[in-house]
């Protein structure tokens, strides 16, 4: 095969990115291997968050929400004495889909700004309930000293570099997953009620089943992400559900592109990225990230992946 | 006996101070369908401003109008240099919105740094009223006034004047507003104008018993956005018959179980949306 | 068997009666245009049919059933299909995918979440057939909003067919259509098999005539005249109404 046919081809950028991941430890130095978890654990989330903004066009506002659920779950139980892994991200997941189960009876009736609103209230009560719940969550000074898990075979996942392997193999379970979702004959209703709700109840679909099992699925994968970050950072305070997560997660699906596969993990990257930038650079690295923000949207509200693939075809 | 007529009291000049900005950002939503998250900061800058003046010249006063001036200022221009090239574009608006959450914020915490305030109470209400057998401080007394004359006069305005029959038309079907011929962008820009007129006085008459602090713009963020989700959407009604349940409850709750007063405000809110979806005053959308 | 029974059917909007006391029966296989001036109530009627709208007062069956409380979705799993007055079709997605959507929509296969659908051959071979059936295979990756307005109303007309209905109520299919376009689609519903009860709505009166056995006449909300082509031809209301 010719050199221009493989660089071509459909796995050639996937291949050489996931050769260029397995090597960065060697490669990099230690700051950078923990800037390419916070990327892989940002994508997960935002990847979650697409399944309702970039596919079924619901524009969550809220989706923080079963994130913290899931890094509060996995704190409280890592405090209690719980090191297996597993057990942690499967009770996360499930406190992720069951908030998404509860909150979505009360939002998915909902349409458009209203929708946005409900759901922003709905997580931001959650924001508050952790910070004034102080004999349980400790409020403002969150739950530190949460330590790593173990995966089985006696490995634990205390150093970074065990971490960033297995976060990348998280990574990619969920892709593969999601990329069989979105594919699948419920991706595609999902796509279809993006479209048009109108025909696709005209067409027979129950549209809101759809929509709330939709949710639900966001709620899950969003808890793995939170359970994730928990343990890699070993803390978790009220900002886990703070609407600034929620909010970067949308503007993650902006910057990269929603609707795509790769568009969530490309923006996560560059958020990620801008952020520790800006943050090594100045200390008023906050006042430099809202300038950005309200710069890229004013620009660039498509999208600078969709506008990518636009060029390509 | 005392104890609840403090308490009532207490609830009822925050659900005042409540009232003046969850007004502002129910008009700004039921008019714009636009979530402003900056609504919040609104108040901080308010508050942080009047306090600078208030340093200065010891005029509360002054201080008022010199935070309501550049707090209206701040609000045109993110509306007519921003907001409006996004026009019905809500999720754009709204991320634009969190953008100046943070330069706010920053801003604030740049000049006027982290530590917790309380704005000095004007000089003729740093004292205290006896009411039957309790003493309560009149500055209390003074903001439960004051809310309730901007409640009047945003009915007036509301009822009584052209362009609150515009914004009340608008509120309703916006659609029928842009085909009547009138300058849709100046109400637009009059509206969140006004919105950020009554969020900086809500945050110098809050100024003296709430503070003023990093992080106060989320908390009345939320405050706000519970208001406006029991009382309903674009009503004033609503959000004034919200903040009283939101400020008593969330007094109440305070006082009674200080750690649970989230979960006191959470099951009212749940419950509406579950019954009501558009709130007790809400509009119904098809 | 009647395919649909209307029974004393009424809707208001506010003070506006829109839909006054109507009752029609349409018999199964039969063809019936429902025509009338413009704001006579016909695509009200047409969402009140398909559950888009619920009466004030008044019953629906749809082939024996009582539908009166169903929602829209549960009426097309009945066998009822719709086209709408405005291209209501997905803009963003290819048009193989749209019609996949359509012949999906009747299968249990339309809830799995952990197959791909290409895995799905039933569907997608379903999806094959009928685009090449109405040969627009070799626009199957084409974005449906570049399609041409002609072609967009004529795959209205398609998707209703992917979903094998027995009821199909066709909401002016012609609209905005060229002379030639109109005879196409034209020809296509005429083609449609005799067990498909059709209902359309249409301002073309040549078209109406052309596809349907009977007709009725709607005017104000209420049903003016109701009969074969001959009767409605000759009825002087009917005539008033539309020169008047």
């Amino acid at each position: 095969m010719k050199v221009a046919e493989i660089i071509k081809g459909p796995f050639f950028l996937p291949s050489l990115f996931a050769v260029l991941i397995i090597l960065l430890p060697f490669l990099f130095s230690n700051y950078y291997v923990g800037l390419a978890i916070q990327i892989f654990i940002m994508a997960i989330f935002a990847m979650s968050l697409d399944i309702l903004v970039g596919h079924t066009g619901l524009p969550s506002m809220g989706h923080a929400a079963y994130y913290g659920v899931a890094g509060y779950a996995t704190g409280f139980l890592c405090l209690a004495g719980v090191k297996n892994f597993w057990l942690v991200i499967v009770l996360g997941m499930g406190l992720g889909g069951l908030t998404a189960a509860f909150f979505g009876l009360l939002a998915i009736r909902a349409r458009g700004p209203y929708f946005m609103l409900i759901t922003l209230a709905l997580s931001q009560v959650l924001w508050g309930i952790a910070f004034k719940w102080r004999s349980v969550t400790k409020g403002d000074d969150g739950l530190p000293g949460i330590g790593r898990p173990e995966i089985g075979m006696g490995i634990d996942l205390k150093p970074d570099l065990y971490f960033y392997y297995f976060t990348f193999a998280i990574f990619l379970i969920v892709l593969v997953a999601l990329f069989i979702l979105l594919n699948s004959p419920f991706g595609y209703t999902l796509r279809g009620i993006r479209e048009s709700e109108s025909r696709m109840k005209a067409l027979g679909y129950h549209v809101w089943l759809y929509k709330y099992v939709g949710f639900i699925f966001a709620g899950i994968f969003a808890g793995i992400s939170g359970a994730l970050w928990v343990y890699y950072s070993g803390f978790v305070n009220p900002s886990n559900f703070g609407v600034d997560l929620s909010v970067k997660a949308l503007l993650m699906l902006i910057l990269g592109g929603s609707g795509s596969l790769f568009g969530p993990l490309i923006g996560a990257g560059i958020i990620v990225l801008l952020e520790n930038l800006v943050s090594g650079f100045t200390e008023r690295w906050s006042l430099v990230l809202g300038i950005v923000y309200v710069t890229v949207i004013m620009l660039f509200s498509e999208g600078i992946f969709s506008a990518f693939k636009r060029g390509r075809n | 006996m005392a104890f609840w007529i403090i308490q009532t009291l207490n609830g009822l000049s925050f659900s005042m101070m409540l009232f003046l900005v969850a007004s502002g950002f129910t008009l700004i939503f039921g008019l714009m369908k636009i979530i402003n998250i900056a609504h919040g900061s609104f108040y901080l800058l308010s508050a942080y401003i009047g306090l600078t003046v208030l340093r200065a010249t010891e005029n509360f006063l002054l201080a008022t109008v010199a935070s309501s001036i550049a707090v209206v200022l701040v609000g045109i221009a993110m509306q007519s240099l921003f907001l409006r090239r996004f026009y019905m574009k809500e999720l754009q608006q709204v991320l634009l919105t969190f953008g100046f959450v943070l330069i706010i914020a920053d801003l604030c915490l740049w000049i006027w740094g982290g530590n917790p305030v309380a704005l000095p109470k004007p000089s003729l209400f740093r004292g205290s009223i006896w009411i039957g057998n309790v003493v309560f401080p009149s500055y209390r007394l003074f903001v439960i006034l004051v809310g309730v004359i901007i409640a009047v006069g945003l009915w007036i305005f509301q009822e009584k004047t052209k362009f609150g029959a515009i914004v009340r038309a608008g509120v309703d079907d916006e659609e029928m507003l842009r085909g009547s011929g009138i300058n849709i962008q100046m109400v637009f820009v009059g509206v969140f104008g006004l919105g950020a007129l009554l969020a900086g006085i809500g945050g110098m008459i809050g100024g003296p018993f709430v503070g003023v602090f990093p992080g106060v713009d989320i908390s009345m963020l939320l405050l706000a956005l519970v208001v406006v989700i029991i009382g309903g959407v674009g009503s004033l009604k609503g959000a004034f018959v919200g903040s009283l349940f939101v400020g008593l409850v969330d007094n109440f709750g305070k006082a009674l179980f200080p750690e649970l007063s989230l979960f006191t405000l959470f099951a009212p809110m749940a419950i509406i949306l579950a019954i009501r979806p558009t709130g007790l005053f809400g509009k119904i959308e098809e | 068997m009647k395919a649909l029974e209307v029974q004393a059917l009424s809707k208001n909007f506010g003070g506006l009666r829109a839909i006054r006391d109507i009752s029609l029966e349409i018999e199964e296989g039969e063809r019936r245009a429902i025509i009338g001036p413009n704001g006579a109530g016909k695509t009200t009627l047409f969402h009140l049919i398909s559950g888009f709208l619920f009466p004030s007062s008044g019953h629906l069956s749809l082939f024996g059933r009582e539908v009166t409380n169903l929602q829209a979705h549960q009426r097309a799993a009945l066998g009822m299909a719709r086209t709408f007055q405005v291209t209501n079709l997905f803009q963003k997605l290819t048009l193989f995918d749209n019609i996949l959507l359509g012949v999906q929509a009747m299968k249990w296969a339309r809830f799995c979440f952990y197959r791909r659908v290409k895995g799905f051959r039933e569907i997608m071979h379903e999806t094959e057939s009928l685009l090449k059936e109405w040969s627009l295979w070799e626009k199957k990756d084409v974005l449906l909003k570049n399609l041409s307005y002609g072609e967009q109303r004529q795959i209205e007309v398609i998707m209703a067919l992917a979903t094998k209905p027995r009821l199909l109520l066709l909401d002016e299919p012609t609209a905005g259509l060229s002379p030639a376009e109109t005879a196409s689609v034209t020809s296509i519903i005429k083609g449609l098999p005799r067990e498909i009860t059709t209902v359309l709505i249409e301002h073309d009166m040549d078209v109406a005539f052309e596809i349907a056995e009977r007709i009725t006449v709607l005017h104000f909300g209420s049903i003016l005249a109701e009969g074969s082509l001959d009767q409605i031809k000759g009825n002087p209301k009917v005539t008033e109404i539309y020169l008047g």
